[in-house]
């Protein structure tokens, strides 16, 4: 085989360039990254997630590190829909890489009114619904585990916003496959798996809990088998395209998650530890496909071999 | 800001468990400030998972030096280092010490390995500028005092503080500049520049307020990303949050709600 492998891949109505994006809440809007890593060779930016109104987030301490893992209680600190359309999203535009604005409410009325908003906005190519974030006390994560509460919100977003839906789901539950399904009857167009694992850490000495929200949400290589797992699980429950992530470090890693079922993946924690590794991970897919003899990454997708 | 492979040129222990690595790295040597600091890969695995930031010491170069004790994991793999290996930095990040042209004097004061911004400012402004500069240095003990000779050494005037009396002053070093803000030294066009443990810059900060003179103190914070991303080394300023990472690790000691600080 000559030349370089065709790594575009179509999520449906959202044609990426490439499978890799970066997840949200690891990459900012992109403004701190684009000073050392090309955007333009990103597959997508999944923006930080913005609340229709500011939010200040969490007391410290917002992080600690576990072994092989990062626990986090951001608390969705962000500058609200308005500041991010004028500075964040003017400045994301001039890339030539799609854009993902991740999206987060307290309640049913918030997702409408900033999907309506974006909507309406040059420059947004999907919008990723965070039903799922660990670290925020109304919303967040309740909307993320109930189905019927999924549905009703996914068939709502439908109707007001015609942009390519992501629904990000929580691994936070008994059955993934449930919430999956409900949020592709109620008519999602992708899903994003997973969110951050509900988690805790204790400091002995002073007796206190190690973050300032007490529980927070892991995420990093820790997570990995977890949520490859559960793309494995949705992928043969539902026949939207996933998004997997979760504790991607390395090609393999993502390799790992395509051959599970994922038609993308997103690169998280790892921004934080090598901002290299999107780029590091796009040039190791190439060559996993150059190596193996295999034309295009979407034969790729869901190929897992098992003796059944 | 840059990401750099930076070879170690050496790692050596200077006090036990504290050791100075010189790393070079022409790119971050040129552009750092004092104040700033790298974001250092320990190993290029998953556990620790996490970069660590340390303040720049020194720079000569294309050279740049960190200060740093052992606390954990990651300093522990650090302190393992030989000449020769190759380690991942992100730098110079942060925002530094900035110093107006009314400052006619620099105030520091040093807690343990709090000296490496202080050293690193002193050798940019003391020399360059000719003015004067007194250094405030504190540890437990005389065996455990860091820069002593190297202050000395830059034409500044040093003044010693060890928690059990075994060299200079017998107390905290924040007791010393207490006593030495009575006795009525402080003149004015002074700039207070504090960096150690928390309970000491509380205490420094606290006493420059009522001195009315302008302090500057460099934090210390866990952080994520290192450059602003993440938002996860935040502390609680008068108008609400700020990163440690980008908008200090220096800051005006007036802009930080010390309620809020552990």
């Amino acid at each position: 085989m000559n030349g370089l492998p065709d790594l575009r891949v179509k999520l449906g109505k959202l044609e990426l360039k490439n499978p890799v994006l970066v997840a949200s809440g690891t990459f900012g809007y992109g403004e701190e990254y684009a000073e050392l890593i090309d955007l333009n060779k990103l597959g997508g930016i999944m923006t930080k997630a913005v609340t229709l109104r500011p939010k200040e987030g969490n007391p410290p301490p917002r992080l600690v590190e576990v072994p092989c893992g990062l626990l986090n209680a951001i608390g969705l600190e962000n500058p609200g829909l308005e500041v991010f359309i004028r500075e964040k999203l003017s400045f994301l535009r001039k890339f030539d890489t799609k854009i993902i604005v991740n999206i987060a409410g307290e309640k049913e009325d918030d997702y409408l009114q900033i999907a309506k908003r974006l909507s309406k906005e040059n420059g947004v190519d999907a919008l990723e619904v965070n039903i799922s974030c660990p670290n925020v006390k109304e919303g967040g994560l309740s909307f993320g585990t109930d189905p019927k509460v999924i549905y009703l919100l996914v068939k709502r977003l439908k109707e007001v916003c015609g942009l390519p839906l992501i629904l990000k789901l929580t691994p936070n539950v008994t059955d993934i496959k449930e919430v999956a399904k409900a949020a592709e009857e109620g008519g999602a167009d992708i899903l994003s798996l997973v969110n951050t694992v509900l988690a805790m850490a204790v400091d002995v000495d002073t007796q206190r809990p190690k973050l300032g929200n007490i529980v927070g949400g892991l995420s990093g290589p820790a997570i990995r088998p977890i949520a490859v797992r559960m793309v494995w699980e949705v992928s043969g429950a539902v026949n939207i395209p996933i998004i997997g992530m979760g504790g991607i470090m390395k090609a393999e890693d993502a390799l790992e998650f395509v051959i599970a079922g994922a038609s993308a993946v997103a690169v998280g924690t790892a921004n934080f530890v090598d901002p290299r590794t999107p780029l590091k991970v796009i040039e190791g897919i190439g060559r996993y496909l150059k190596d193996k003899g295999i034309d295009s990454f979407a034969s790729l997708v869901g190929s897992l071999k098992v003796q059944r | 800001m840059r990401q750099v492979k930076s070879e170690v040129l050496f790692n050596r222990k200077v006090i036990s468990g504290c050791f100075v690595m010189g790393l070079y790295c022409p790119e971050i040597a040129r552009s750092a400030e004092p104040g700033q600091f790298v974001h250092l890969r320990v190993e290029d695995r998953e556990e620790p998972l996490l970069r660590r930031p340390f303040s720049i010491y020194r720079v000569e170069n294309e050279k740049i030096e960190i200060l740093y004790k052992v606390v954990g994991r990651g300093t522990k793999i650090l302190s393992r280092k030989r000449r020769g290996e190759k380690i991942d930095l992100l730098g110079p990040l942060g925002k530094g010490f900035k110093i107006d042209s009314t400052v006619k004097r620099l105030i520091l004061v040093a807690g343990g390995v709090g000296v490496a911004p202080l050293y690193f400012l002193t050798s940019r402004w003391a020399i360059a500028k000719m003015r004067e500069v007194i250094v405030f240095l504190g540890a437990e003990s005389k065996e455990r005092l860091l820069c002593e000779e190297e202050f000395k050494g830059l034409g500044t005037k040093v003044k010693v503080a060890t928690e059990n009396g075994s060299r200079g002053f017998k107390g905290l070093i924040s007791d010393l500049f207490a006593k030495w803000l009575s006795s009525g030294q402080l003149l004015s066009e002074s700039l207070i520049c504090a960096c150690g443990p928390l309970p000491m810059l509380r205490k420094i900060a606290s006493l420059s307020k009522r001195s009315k003179a302008v302090c500057y103190v460099s934090l210390e914070q866990r952080m994520g990303c290192g450059i602003g991303a993440c938002r996860g080394c935040i502390i609680r300023g008068k108008n609400g949050y700020l990163r440690v990472c980008k908008d200090g690790p220096v800051f005006n000691a007036q802009d930080i709600d010390w309620n809020w600080m552990p």
